[in-house]
């Protein structure tokens, strides 16, 4: 079966964010009343195969600890989908 | 006895010439050396350069880390051979878990190419060991990602254990207690983002990247590896 797993990572709660400071002060500046806060992060989506859900879940968490995020300083999130 | 130095160079890597001549020029034999090598066999001490190693994609030095060449780098620095990381070396021996913590992107966003004042903050290091504390020098940065970060922990034990090398004078990019470089806990592992290798000369500004490469070609001379 094939999969495609999303993998969301963020910079962890307290580490600073430059790059999220930086797009908050631009969308004040652009008009935008009400915005709370911003925090950036990048997003990959890998398609791979596995014989179940849980399998998929598995690699993707493993990927995802070895090369897409760095632990000391990030978060990641995985979402994943069968592709039909 | 002349100290033969490796420099290691990653697809996309490109201060490893300005390495080479820097450590040449104090006496060195250093030799380029490609990522897809295994054996560091007959070196005395190994230099990171630095660059943007295979393209700094995901974040600086993920990838170079699991080049070929990083289980002998890894081998032989935890065997107590001296190995310098510069700039995106530096990232790359935090990213390989040779040194504590990572680095960030600077504070303001900026891409930094200036001269810095370093102090010298411990001579508990290859780096450093011929150095005097209190030292300042005046050495070139040039980076997008040199705001070094690690959590309370780590910040105390490398403050008690002396592992702070280098300082600057004026934090430009947000560094954590200012960290310019630091060292592992033997001190025979350092990574620093200024360029020593770019002040070996007056004509360049500063020499005083020559007395950071003193003392690492001295520890590499006397290394037992």
């Amino acid at each position: 079966m094939r999969f495609i797993a999303r993998v969301e990572v963020s910079l962890r709660p307290g580490i600073a964010d430059p790059e999220g400071a930086t797009i908050e002060r631009a969308l004040g500046a652009l008009g935008f009343d009400g915005i709370a806060s911003v925090r950036a992060g990048r997003s990959f989506q890998v398609e791979l195969d596995a014989t179940n859900k849980e399998e998929a879940q598995s690699t993707a968490a493993s990927l995802a600890d070895r090369l897409l995020a760095n632990p000391i300083i990030e978060r990641y999130e995985i979402e994943v989908t069968e592709l039909s | 006895m002349t100290s033969r130095i490796a420099v290691v160079v990653f697809p996309g890597t490109n201060c490893e010439h300005d390495a080479v001549v820097a450590l040449d020029q104090l006496g060195a034999d250093a030799s380029l050396v490609f990522h897809t090598e295994t054996s560091l066999k007959g070196f005395d001490g190994i230099v990171l350069p630095g660059g943007f190693a295979h393209g700094d994609y995901v974040r600086p030095g993920a990838i170079a880390r699991f080049s070929p060449i990083m289980d002998a780098v890894s081998a032989f620095g935890n065997d107590g051979g001296p190995i310098l990381g510069i700039c995106n070396g530096f990232q790359v021996l935090c990213e390989a878990q040779l040194l504590p913590g990572a680095l960030q992107k600077n504070r303001g966003l900026t891409f930094l190419c200036t001269p810095t004042t370093l102090i010298v903050s411990s001579t508990r290091s290859a780096l450093t060991a011929t150095a005097t504390v209190g030292q300042e020098l005046s050495i070139p940065i040039n980076h997008f990602s040199g705001s070094y970060t690690c959590d309370s922990e780590t910040l105390s034990m490398l403050r008690d254990q002396e592992r702070i090398v280098l300082r600057y004078r004026e934090n430009p990019n947000g560094s954590i207690d200012d960290i310019a470089g630091i060292t592992n806990e033997a001190g025979n592992i350092v990574g620093l983002m200024p360029h020593p290798e770019r002040a070996i000369s007056s004509l360049l500004g500063s020499q005083d990247g020559n007395v950071l490469l003193c003392s690492f070609l001295h520890s590499s001379s006397t290394a037992q590896v």
